[in-house]
């Protein structure tokens, strides 16, 4: 105060005092102009949105996902179903060239020499066959057993699949034509004993298979018009799978397509139906209020209390998928049965409050009916509060959805979902991470952008329930 | 006080009524026949089991009402599909697997979303707080099961690496067994737990009291400990009854990934072999016992904040 005193004095000094001095003020218009142009409620929303880039982001992907669930079928056209029995697990980008061979002659192993070094492999390996023969062991008096193994025989003698045994009358030969593929193999042939026992003695070796394909497959499966010109020793390519394929040889990214399909469909149309039953339900209550309101809120509140995801396993039960049914429509009514308290009691709660502001009093007052006062003021005004409801309920389905799938209780294979996709993609993950990997980034992106866009948007149309930051 | 708990107590006995109702009218809405097996059963065996499962009588009233008074009793009935198993004897073995879990999964949350939460609010917008909130951010978009695959996945090259198992992988026994399975299932709620404690914090850096307590001259750290941390506690405190709820149901995939004998992985086999008393056993043991978590967490938390009336 002593301050502002002492300023006020030394400024005195300076001012002239003289008629001017004393004229009186006049109102001008221009006080009273906006200059500004007025926004409402929406507009100002949507600006504040467009400040917040996190949010804006977070709505291009969200775009963008929904083009590649709308969009990409049409640009993609690879059957969902289909199953590539050549390309079973394959990684994106993986070499996909073949070479074209003869068509498969049985092994005539009378002509063949017996190893005398160890565990050979005759002729080329290639995934049409291959072929062993070694050296026969002393130990063995019951014929041998082949192993082959995907990973280097360890500390623990782990010697992978059992391909057959080999009858002493048998030879020392074996073919092994079972499910190739054209990876790198660990064989392990081992002498049997005394009642069909592994002995101690064993001859391994490593190779790498090559990936060949007759020139009649390569014509039937398409992938060139004629056998005309197709010697053995030509290269093909295979189809070609841009994120790859599933352990049954299916493309990944058109999989990856449908099963977004499932899995947004029911994130986005779950949300929007019990978020409707739910407003419903609230404002009926909130607007009749008394006694009604206490029954409708206390039925809320039962079904509130129901443990969520064991309702949702028991409302499978219910409705009793039969086999070859994708069970996306009882997953969906069971999420709405269930989810709705939590709008009606949200939508309630804002019904109650503005039932009481002096807007409504003096429309009331006008003459307005409840189905008006309802439409026009209360449903408008608790429009921000659900739209943010909504969009954090989104990511909340997906994850429902991607979870049930995942325990196997959601949507029934083999109708793809990012959740059912992450359940095939878990068992294969050291050898194929690319089949868990990319449902498992599909969801966490969808979720993540849809919560990011809630925040946005509760910022933007709450000023009570802004976030600190 | 005890007025209030008696209020709230009897509105769980209700809601657990309620919710064995809904349970014993979705499980007789189920298509099918509880008795199909593989077995071909002649009329007379047939009629001889609906008389001692007590099919053969009017679903309501006499089904319904033995069905509420032998849950009164406690008894849950026999296992459809497992011979001479009571569905009270697979409770008692594989609920504690699956307790045991879930408090250490609330206990890991809820102390890591208290460390994590007060840490960011202390270096708001520098650097720890950027990587916390990055990783918070994580924590909440990414489903638990991917979580789960990679902690094997480590688990695997770990053990790997050390020559040994340092961490075994999966199954159930030692305190080993159970730490990872416990940190993942606890990792989502964590995450929103820090959320919670970092804006909670934030706003209580900002009161009065804390300036008041600044102005006295008080210790930081005294501050920090007696004052902020102290009172942002509370709001984690309340969201406390529906975290257990939801860590506890959301331990079926991480009992399924781990292979741990817990009650929810046994509740998903039961629902894939229509196991019947089983499933209604578990899901009306279990909302029971959800409905209870949350009101004992609400007393608990009218007891540690005297400005919450009970009343």
């Amino acid at each position: 105060m002593d301050s502002n005193l002492s300023s006020g004095s030394s400024a005195a000094t300076d001012i002239v005092l003289g008629p001017d001095s004393f004229k009186p003020l006049r109102a001008t218009e221009d006080t009273q102009s906006i200059t500004r142009p007025s926004l409402s409620y929406w507009q100002d929303a949507w600006r504040r949105l467009k400040e917040n880039n996190r949010a804006i982001v977070s709505l291009y992907i969200i775009i963008a996902l929904l083009a590649f669930t709308l969009l990409g079928p049409f640009l993609w056209t690879a059957d969902s179903s289909l199953s590539d029995v050549d390309q079973i697990s394959q990684p994106p980008f993986a070499d996909r060239s073949a070479t074209i061979v003869a068509p498969f002659k049985p092994w005539d192993i009378t002509a063949e020499p017996a190893s005398t070094s160890g565990l050979q492999i005759v002729d080329t390996p290639t995934t049409q066959s291959v072929r062993l023969s070694w050296e026969a062991m002393s130990a063995s008096t019951n014929g041998y057993r082949i192993y082959r193994n995907l990973f280097p025989t360890g500390v623990e003698r782990a010697l992978g699949l059992p391909l057959g045994e080999v009858l002493p009358s048998q030879g020392t030969y074996f073919e092994d034509r079972l499910d190739l593929q054209p990876t790198h193999y660990y064989y392990t042939v081992v002498a049997l004993g005394e009642n069909f026992r592994e002995t101690t003695e064993f001859q391994h070796t490593e190779i790498d298979v090559t990936r060949v394909i007759t020139a009649d497959e390569a014509v039937e499966k398409g992938l060139v018009k004629s056998a005309d010109g197709l010697n053995p020793g030509t290269a093909v390519n295979l189809t070609w799978h841009p994120l790859g394929t599933d352990y049954l040889g299916r493309d990944m990214l058109a999989r990856l397509m449908e099963g977004a399909r499932v899995s947004l469909f029911i994130g986005i149309v779950a949300p929007f139906i019990f978020v409707l039953i739910g407003i419903i339900y609230g404002s009926t209550a909130g607007f009749v209020g008394r006694g009604v309101d206490q029954l409708m809120m206390r039925f809320a509140d039962f079904v509130v209390t129901l443990p969520f995801l064991l309702f949702m396993i028991v409302f499978k039960l219910v409705f009793d998928v039969e086999s070859g049914e994708s069970g996306i429509i009882p997953m969906l009514i069971a999420m709405v049965v269930l989810l709705w308290p939590a709008t009606a009691r949200l939508v309630r709660g804002q019904i109650l409050q503005i039932r009481e502001e002096g807007y409504v009093d003096a429309s009331r007052l006008l003459g307005a009916k409840s189905s008006y006062l309802i439409g026009r003021h209360m449903i408008p005004n608790t429009m921000g509060v659900i739209l943010v409801t909504l969009t954090f309920a989104v990511p909340s389905a997906i994850f429902t959805e991607a979870f049930l799938s995942f325990i196997g209780m959601g949507v029934a294979p083999p109708t793809p979902s990012w959740g059912g996709m992450c359940n095939e993609g878990i068992k294969t993950m050291q050898t194929t991470p690319h089949e868990l990997i990319f449902p498992a980034l599909l969801i966490s992106i969808t979720v993540l952008a849809f919560n990011m866009l809630g925040d946005g948007l509760r910022d933007a149309l709450d000023a009570r329930m802004r976030s600190r930051e | 006080m005890w007025r209030y708990a008696g209020k709230r107590l009897l509105q769980g006995v209700i809601t657990v009524w309620f919710i064995a109702t809904a349970t014993f009218i979705a499980m007789h809405s189920v298509p099918g026949d509880p008795l199909l097996s593989d077995k071909a059963f002649t009329a007379e065996i047939r009629a001889n089991l609906e008389a001692k499962y007590g099919l053969d009588k009017p679903v309501f009233p006499n089904q319904y009402f033995t069905y509420m008074g032998n849950m009164l009793k406690g008894d849950f009935g026999i296992s459809f599909t497992q011979q001479n198993r009571l569905v009270n004897d697979i409770i008692r073995e594989h609920f504690p697997v699956s307790a045991t879990l879930g408090i250490l999964a609330v206990m890991f949350a809820a102390l890591g979303g208290i460390l994590w939460g007060a840490l960011t609010a202390l270096y708001r917008n520098k650097l720890p707080d950027i990587i916390i909130m990055f990783l918070v951010i994580l924590g909440i978009s990414v489903p638990s099961f991917v979580f789960a695959a990679l902690a094997q996945l480590g688990l695997v090259s770990l053990n790997g690496l050390a020559g040994r198992t340092v961490l075994p992988v999966a199954g159930w026994g030692s305190v080993s067994h159970m730490l990872v399975p416990a940190l993942v299932l606890g990792l989502s709620t964590m995450a929103f737990l820090t959320r919670l404690m970092r804006s909670s914090m934030l706003e209580i850096v900002n009161s009065d009291f804390v300036r008041t307590a600044k102005a006295k001259g008080l210790p930081p750290t005294r501050i920090f400990l007696k004052h902020q941390l102290r009172n942002a506690v509370l709001p984690v405190v309340t969201v406390l009854g529906p975290a257990i709820a939801a860590i506890t149901t959301g331990g079926f995939v991480v009992e399924l990934v781990f292979a741990i004998p817990g009650l929810g992985r046994y509740f998903v086999e039961a629902v894939q072999q229509s196991d019947y008393t089983v499933i209604m056993g578990t899901t009306v043991f279990y909302g029971a016992f959800l409905v209870f978590m949350v009101i004992l967490v609400d007393l608990v938390y009218g007891l540690i904040d005297p400005r919450v009336s009970v009343e």
